[in-house]
């Protein structure tokens, strides 16, 4: 399958993987950095309206970064089709968001600009991010809101009529914009609205309840999908010039995460296996305001505004035996206010993955409190008892009320009276596919934006940055990146026989059938939830060389029993959501493989890792710019051996091999964190 | 979904709101129109004289310009008019009610909607029944339980004589339907007309509807009442 | 808790469909009511019978996907989405009817589960702004007073789940499409399509089969993000306006 030249990899995970030759962004433009955006978009060639009709792209993914994409390019007059899992394009995923969207407009004055956007995305990625990318990122930002705007999202105003800002995670400068706590839902709908003009005018179609389950690949260049049409089981073939990922982030590898229940990593998998490298997949970003999990029933887990800690106090008891006392009737000296104590100068609102860490030690310690689940209490207390000694209720309600009643409705429990618990939970992934400067992937003709590509945020995302990114791809870069590659077109047609369509075909056939045919004698959602388990023990907040490892075996037998033992029931010619589910699952298992050789290999901690192996004296974060400063760019190998674990042939890894693609500094100097 | 080739415009104009329209326009000539009628009938009390005056007085209004009842005709073409674009309206909003789900529930609760507000269809029904044979009984005089009169008062007084009690219960009835009926549409008619754009403003509508149904309904029902209670004869 | 529950199964949209009754034990008050789902799915499938086919993605409360006839009651009992109610609502043996949302525009395509593409081909119809991508001006060159933003936003929340169409005793989209004029007409950006945008929805509205709006309300209170009804008051003003310019 490769031809290049391989050796065995070293380090923590030697014999887990393969070491490649290092890989380039070869579409990185050069020359001063405010400039290099403009240039490349002049450099990059035209395609002639006449032809652009005769063009034509597929879109997977109607979220911010697919819908803004799907429609942008359906006006400039490309044949488009639009493919998603839901019933309506308006319910991807990115309509959870709440925060906000960050944009260097400088409308409050305080200092913001393009650079200092730039400045602080690379800084808040720990360093793992490309300068190039992030600048143009910071760049096109401004022209996403005005864009938004004229569509009629409704984002907050002040009463002079002009758009308001706030502040977000941390940063000193006013540059969120928001619609109350339902951003991602405003600017999803304006995307929404956009697309379905274009259904209108005829240059775009879309398949709703349709997932896409293989990937295309002729003579190497991307040229279709396999979808499965989910209400009546029809497998359907989509050829086209071009391909576009934009299925959105795989947290819900861990099963529980603040993530769509469907979210899922299945397309972007699938052309991983077909060539597509993945880039730093270990790279998960876990959210410390979420509301427990309540019950071993739960399915997924609800975040809270992060904002909560600009109040509220964060504490566990000091004795194990207190967990379970009513909070109320213990003490103030039998409290462990552990972020005040450990980190004075921050206190409560030390960065995410800080807090997030902290949180797992307490719990892990026994000091947890809430309901026992599996054995351990897993929340820690939010207190408002002094904001509202100091506030006043009503302007704790004026601030927070919402995020309280929410609280209320899904726990039962009235925050104004008893302290509030929360969890960390998954929340994003800065990992996904290796793209190029121009979002092209190592697969010719297959583009991938929005949180499934490795992105723009290196090993930390700040907040308010995903939505940014995704409809930066969507609207700004992959229209004007694309445009260069179709003008290469019209390209060579191909039809439903050639053999490389056939056989993705046939390969989708298989495995449904193979799925049906196991009937065994476990759920589908049971695997899944055993696989969340391994993955956030091992590869969650703090991991561990002898971890991973253990978490790697568990995996393999996890999947050599699923391939045996799974009972999918019900038929493959009608809307059938165990069916679904499997599949999804089935590439959740091996994207979870590959996670936990990834953060293997990775001995040091940045940004959402922690490697215990990598840590100051008094047990932060330490990087290693000298060994890591590289993108981790995994390439699929199969094994083509008689099968070990007894599963079928198509669930069979061989060693990874790893690409490394060096990340050079140009312009921001790389510093430590520290936050003591 | 069907294919037409009329324009968005043509569609809307023969839209579900556009028929609604017309039945709040039509639903407001019969507002005014039952109010000028229950002021009519009101003169009752002041004796036959003043009753059967007034009954006149209507068939002479703008003489010599309009010939004789003139203003009468006039009045009872549009309402005949009204009443059937109004139940045309109503029928077809029916129809494609029915039509819009054809499978029901097995349980369905109203959280909401108020119980005038659910039997407008029945009730305007009820109403048109009543229209039919209140008509026959006064103004064609076809149906004259009590004996037929040439003074007008006098037929008011032997119709709801308590020998016939049931024709008084019919006309009872009738106000409980008409009250019902213009609680929910006079806030109805606001609403599709546009009027009700605040919180505020719909809950102002309503509180006229509940006026406007107190007294028109109460104010007819005074008539039969007194005369079944022999406060007038 | 234990809880008896009966429940629409239909195989497909061809298929005519039925109630069934199952028990399920072991719900805890903790539980949301898709959880609960999850549960008896659970138990269908190890007693190898299909599991129920239901509809959901966020359980947030904001994508819309959700939606259930609980009870006679449009996402159940509380002023919430599906995935929002939790099994405290109820108490041990109850016995809840689950159904689809029921309209001639919303057919079941399976169990629980509905087609209401029919929404996306009315927004289609003009529930947009004309605005081609990098041709924007300025977000700053046009203010925006706070009562209109405000109104607008209001609108905006709109999810689209459908329960004003499953909950109105006309099957009426009537809320749903008021929201979209509302939430587009209340801003200066809306105004060049507001006459053709309304003409082209409420024909649309109607060519789905929805039904026409009698003023009933149910819709409002059934709505999960408290759409108020004088959204509908709004979408008749403005076709009357649209008709009077057309
Ligand atoms: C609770 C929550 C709050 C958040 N808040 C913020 C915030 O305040 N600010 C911020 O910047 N970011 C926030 N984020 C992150 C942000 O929302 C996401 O990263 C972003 O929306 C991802 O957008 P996307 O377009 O890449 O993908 P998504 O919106 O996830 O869309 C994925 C699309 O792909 C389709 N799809 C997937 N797989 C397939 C397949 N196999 N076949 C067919 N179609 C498929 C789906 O149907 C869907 O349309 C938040 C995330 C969460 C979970
Ligand atoms: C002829 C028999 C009648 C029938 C079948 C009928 C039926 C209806 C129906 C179905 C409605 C719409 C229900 C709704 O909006 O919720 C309605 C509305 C209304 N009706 Fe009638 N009705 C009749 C007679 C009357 C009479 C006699 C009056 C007045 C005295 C009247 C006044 C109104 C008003 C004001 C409305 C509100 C219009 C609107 O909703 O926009 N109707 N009627
Ligand atoms: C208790 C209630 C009512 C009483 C006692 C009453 C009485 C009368 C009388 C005495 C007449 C004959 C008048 C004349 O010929 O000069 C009449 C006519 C009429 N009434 Fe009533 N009425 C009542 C309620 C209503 C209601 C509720 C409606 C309509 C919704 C109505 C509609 C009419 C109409 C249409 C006529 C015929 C007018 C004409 O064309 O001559 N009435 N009524
Ligand atoms: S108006 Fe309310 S009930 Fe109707 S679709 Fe929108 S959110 Fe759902
Ligand atoms: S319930 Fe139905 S009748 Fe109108 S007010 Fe709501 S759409
Ligand atoms: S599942 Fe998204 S609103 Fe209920």
């Amino acid at each position: 399958m490769t031809d290049h030249q391989t050796r065995p990899g070293s380090g923590d995970a030697e014999g887990y993987f393969l070491e490649g030759t290092p890989v380039a962004d070869t579409k990185a433009p050069a020359g001063p950095i405010a400039e290099r955006w403009t240039k490349h978009q002049f450099d990059n060639r035209l395609v002639n309206p006449a032809n652009r009709r005769k063009l034509s792209v597929i879109v997977v993914g109607t979220g911010l970064a697919g819908g803004a994409a799907a429609a942008t390019m359906g006006e400039q007059g490309y044949e488009v089709k639009s493919f998603f899992y839901q019933d309506s394009p308006r319910r991807a995923h990115s309509i959870a968001a709440q925060g906000g969207i960050n944009a260097a407009k400088n409308y409050k004055g305080d200092g913001d600009s393009v650079y200092r956007l730039f400045y602080d995305t690379v800084k808040g990625g720990d360093y793992r991010s490309r300068e190039s990318n992030v600048y143009r990122l910071a760049e096109v930002s401004a022209n996403i809101i005005d864009q938004c705007v004229a569509q009629g999202v409704p984002f907050a105003r002040e009463y002079g009529g002009l758009l308001d800002n706030r502040s977000f995670g941390g940063v000193q400068v006013s540059r969120t914009f928001y619609a109350r706590g339902q951003t991602g839902q405003q600017l999803l709908i304006g995307a929404y609205q956009a697309l379905e003009r274009q259904v209108a005018a005829g240059t775009v179609t879309t398949y709703s309840r349709h997932e896409m389950l293989e990937l295309i690949v002729v003579d190497g260049t991307a040229r279709g999908i396999i979808a499965r049409d989910l209400v009546t089981g029809e497998i359907e073939t989509h050829l086209a010039d071009v391909v576009v990922l934009a299925s959105g982030g795989y947290g819900n590898v861990f099963f529980l995460s603040t993530n769509a229940m469907g979210s899922n990593v299945t397309a972007s998998w699938r052309a991983h296996r077909k060539g597509a490298y993945m880039a730093n997949p270990c790279y998960t970003q876990i959210h410390p305001t979420c509301i427990p999990v309540s019950g071993s029933h739960q399915s997924k887990l609800t975040l809270m505004s992060e904002s909560l800690r600009n109040d509220g106090r964060i504490w566990v008891p000091k004795n194990a035996a207190d967990c379970d006392k009513d909070p109320r009737e213990i003490p103030e000296e039998d409290r462990d206010y552990y972020l005040e104590r450990i980190y004075p100068s921050f206190g409560n609102l030390v960065p995410r993955d800080i807090a997030s860490r902290q949180a797992k030690n307490m719990c892990d310690e026994g000091r947890g409190v809430g309901p026992e689940v599996e054995g351990v209490r897993r929340g820690v207390y939010l207190d408002f008892a002094d904001a509202i000694q100091r506030m006043g209720r009503p302007a704790v309600e004026a601030k927070y009320g919402n995020l309280f009643d929410m609280y209320a409705r899904i726990t039962g429990e009235d925050p104004y009276e008893t302290p509030m618990r929360i969890y960390p939970a998954v929340h994003y992934v800065m990992g996904g596919l290796w793209v190029d400067y121009d979002l092209q992937s190592s697969i010719k003709g297959l583009f991938v934006a929005g949180e499934a590509n490795f992105s723009d945020h290196g090993a930390n995302r700040l907040g308010a940055s995903a939505l940014m990114q995704g409809l930066a791809d969507g609207y700004f870069v992959l229209p004007n990146t694309i445009r260069d590659y179709l003008a290469d077109g019209p390209f060579e047609k191909i039809d439903e026989s050639h053999p490389a369509v056939a056989e993705a075909r046939r390969s989708v056939e298989e495995r449904i059938n193979r799925f049906l045919s196991i009937n065994g004698t476990r759920s589908v959602d049971s695997y899944h939830r055993e696989l969340g388990n391994i993955m956030w023990e091992f590869c969650g907040m703090e991991r561990t060389e002898d971890g991973l490892k253990k978490a790697i075996d568990l995996i393999r037998t996890l999947r050599a029993d699923f391939w045996n033992n799974v009972k999918v029931l019900g038929a493959a010619d009608t809307l059938n959501q165990s069916l679904e589910r499997a599949g999804r699952v089935a590439d959740f298992m091996e994207l979870g493989e590959l996670m936990c050789i990834d953060a293997l290999n990775r001995r040091e901690s940045c940004g959402g890792h922690f490697r215990a192996e990598s840590q100051t004296e008094d047990g932060e974060a330490l990087r290693h710019d000298d060994e890591y400063a590289y993108v981790a760019a995994w390439e699929f190998v199969p094994d083509t051996s008689e099968s070990a674990d007894g599963g079928p042939a198509d669930a069979r890894m061989g060693m990874p091999i790893l690409h490394k693609e060096d990340l050079v500094y140009e312009f921001v100097e790389m510093k430590q964190r520290s936050y003591k | 979904m069907t294919t037409t080739t009329k324009s968005p415009a043509a569609r809307a104009r023969s839209s579900t709101i556009v028929w609604k329209l017309a039945m709040a326009l039509t639903g407001l000539v019969f507002v005014a129109y039952v109010l000028l009628h229950m002021y009519g009938n009101l003169k009752v009390f002041a004796g036959q004289a003043s009753f059967d005056g007034y009954a006149e007085h209507l068939r002479e209004i703008g003489q010599p310009i309009l010939p004789h009842a003139g203003l009468l005709w006039i009045i009872r073409v549009v309402l005949l008019v009204s009443v059937a674009v109004h139940a045309t309206a109503a029928y077809k909003l029916w129809a494609r009610a029915r039509g819009a789900r054809p499978q029901r529930y097995v349980v369905q609760k109203a959280v909401q909607a108020s119980w005038s507000s659910r039997t407008m269809r029945w009730g305007g029904t009820a109403l048109l029944l009543f229209i039919v044979f209140h008509i026959l009984n006064f103004t064609t005089r076809t149906v004259t339980p009590g004996g037929d009169s040439d003074s007008p008062y006098q037929r008011l007084v032997n119709a709801f004589q308590p020998e016939q009690w049931w024709v008084a219960v019919i006309y009872l009835a009738a106000m409980v339907a008409l009250a019902m009926h213009l609680r929910h549409g006079v806030f109805s008619a606001a609403q599709t007309l546009g009027l009700t754009g605040t919180v505020e403003k719909q809950r102002r509508w309503n509180l006229l509807g509940y006026a406007l149904a107190t007294v028109v309904a109460g104010g007819f029902a005074l008539v039969p009442l007194s005369v079944l209670f022999g406060i007038v004869d | 808790m234990r809880l008896t529950l009966k429940i629409w199964r239909q195989p497909d949209a061809a298929t005519k469909g039925s109630m069934h009754t199952y028990e399920v034990d072991d719900v805890s008050e903790d539980m949301s009511f898709l959880e609960m789902l999850d549960v008896l799915n659970e138990q269908l499938n190890t007693n190898g019978e299909e599991p129920v086919a239901f509809d959901s993605d966020c359980r947030e409360g904001i994508c819309g996907m959700c939606g259930l006839m609980i009870n006679g009651k449009a996402h159940g009992p509380e002023v919430t989405t599906t995935c929002q109610l939790h099994m405290r609502s109820f108490k041990d043996g109850d016995t809840i009817t689950i159904e689809p949302w029921r309209a001639e525009a919303f057919p079941v395509i399976k169990d629980l589960c509905v087609d209401r593409g029919s929404f996306d081909r009315m927004i289609q119809a003009g529930g947009y702004v004309s605005v081609n991508t990098g041709a924007a001006p300025d977000a700053h060159s046009t203010p925006v007073p706070k009562p209109h933003a405000d109104r607008a936003f209001d609108a905006a929340t709109c999810i689209g789940c459908g329960a004003c169409v499953a909950a109105c005793p006309n099957a009426s989209a009537s809320l749903f499409l008021g929201a979209k004029i509302t939430h587009l007409g209340e801003l200066p950006q809306g105004q060049a399509e507001r006459d053709t945008r309304v003409l082209g929805m409420v024909a649309q509205h109607d060519e789905e089969g929805f039904g026409g709006c009698t003023n009933i309300g149910e819709c409002a209170a059934a709505c999960p993000k408290e759409i108020p009804l004088d959204v509908i008051s709004q979408l008749n003003k403005d076709l009357r306006t649209a008709l009077r310019h057309a």
